[in-house]
């Protein structure tokens, strides 16, 4: 294996975050710093923020969150079987069929039980 | 041996010079070209709504996003009392830079690529999911309601299409056989994959506005509900990073859609004259196609509502690309017409 192909990559990201970094400081640098109570509150369209920002909130943030991460991992695992089609041939064509269909069930499921709307 | 290691070393620093130079030579236009892209949507918009836009500084306005930018620049860095300061001030720069970073591997034309990585796609779709650190860092260490809210919403929104957008690229890597962006260009040559995958293309095209936060998806910073969405806090050049951010987080989903779908730099036709103009304008001709689209949607459509947003990418676009990723196995396999990169 070969990796310098990489070095370039390395480099830029290199390059981008001390840029992004130069940005800030030097902005900080450069602009009026004159603090006080009410411009360094919290937005709350002009009034005082009553409570803490770190509220409870819906859970179906929580449930998307898993769904994403169940169906992102399938993708991960298409992307190997998708360039290597050829050369698995019909064994590997239909044992990620049947993956999909275990994984179109579970969907199905999901969508039946309301996962997925959305008030 | 003392002299020859320090002549390797010597080779080594070279080396890496030149490549910082390629990279600041993708760099600069890169920004040049998100500034002018900022000064185009305004006068699209004008144009579409039947006004003028920005007319007053330098000549048609060209120089407005330079007024723009260094008005940001000298601003003052408002941190909040209540935030999480080193968070707060790190998520614009994560943003920024990750919306750079994908860059070093896009292929401009057959010989002009800064890495040419055997895995390019997965890279591209790695740095993409990692850009949505920022929009959660902002909206917790900013410690306000309407930053975390618009945050929540951004992130759900921005992992909701991505499925989309890994399921269709998923499709086009069947046609192609490898992870390489240059295959993914050359296979392209007899026909661009937008025919065979046409609604694959579409999907593409509006997972590609969701995950950019843009109009008729651009939720997170739904003004009239939320203020500025995840980036409420932040003034200054801080908010700029952002801004610039999601501009070139645009032409970069542009640049992959033209590389997956409209054959990256190849010409339209296999003619002589048009193998004449060299392969970097074609692909910015045709980048530029895609981004007036971004613009001419913000100017037509409204915005969607949050349910409508999530139904239409878990309930339509998810089993439609999920769909079609079995429609596309199945025909190439029992035509028997898979690409074969390795045997």
């Amino acid at each position: 294996m070969n990796y310098t192909e990489y070095l370039p990559i390395f480099i830029f990201i290199v390059i981008a975050f001390s840029m992004s970094l130069g940005f800030a400081l030097l902005s900080g640098f450069v602009g009026p710093n004159k603090p006080d109570k009410e411009k360094l509150s919290a937005y709350e369209c002009g009034f005082e923020p009553f409570e803490d920002a770190r509220v409870k909130f819906d859970v179906r943030f929580y449930l998307v969150a898993i769904l994403f991460i169940i169906f992102d991992l399938e993708v991960a695992f298409l992307f190997p079987w998708a360039i290597s089609l050829s050369l698995i041939g019909l064994t590997g064509y239909f044992s990620m069929m049947l993956f999909l269909l275990i994984l179109t069930v579970g969907f199905i499921y999901e969508w039946k039980k309301g996962a997925l709307d959305w008030e | 041996m003392k002299v020859n290691s320090m002549d390797n070393l010597f080779q080594q620093l070279n080396e890496v010079l030149i490549i910082s130079f390629y990279v600041l030579l993708i760099v600069g236009p890169l920004l040049i070209a998100v500034a002018f892209l900022t000064y185009l949507e305004r006068k699209v918009i004008a144009a579409v709504q039947y006004r003028k836009g920005p007319n007053v500084v330098g000549m048609f306005g060209l120089l407005q996003p330079f007024a723009d930018g260094v008005k940001l620049f000298s601003k003052e860095t408002i941190i909040p009392a209540s935030a999480n300061k080193i968070i707060f001030v790190l998520a614009p720069m994560i943003s920024f830079a990750l919306s750079l970073v994908a860059w070093s591997v896009i292929p401009i034309s057959e010989n002009l690529v800064l890495a040419n990585i055997n895995v390019g796609i997965l890279y591209i779709f790695a740095i993409s999911s990692l850009s949505i650190y920022g929009v959660i860092m902002a909206g917790w260490a900013s410690n306000s309601k309407y930053a975390f809210l618009g945050a929540l919403r951004s992130t759900a929104q921005m992992v909701s299409y991505e499925v989309s957008i890994g399921f269709v690229i998923v499709c086009v890597l069947l046609c192609v056989g490898s992870l390489n962006l240059q295959d993914i260009v050359l296979a392209q040559k007899n026909y661009w994959f937008f025919i065979p995958l046409f609604p694959m293309f579409i999907v593409f095209i509006i997972s590609a506005l969701a995950e950019t936060n843009r109009a008729p998806f651009d939720l997170p910073e739904d003004e009239s509900a939320l203020v500025a969405g995840y980036f409420t806090e932040y003034s200054s050049m801080l908010f700029a990073m952002f801004f610039l951010g999601e501009y070139s987080a645009m032409i970069l989903m542009s640049s992959l859609g033209v590389i997956l779908f409209l054959g990256g730099w190849l010409p339209p036709f296999d003619y002589y004259v048009f193998n004449l103009v060299p392969g970097f304008i074609w692909f910015f001709l045709k980048v530029g196609i895609l981004l007036f689209i971004f613009l001419w949607v913000r100017a037509t459509l409204p915005r969607f509502r949050y349910d409508q947003l999530m139904r239409l990418g878990w309930k339509v676009f998810l089993p439609l690309s999920l769909f079609w990723v079995f429609i596309t196995a199945t025909v190439l396999v029992f035509f028997d017409i898979l690409p074969n990169f390795y045997g």
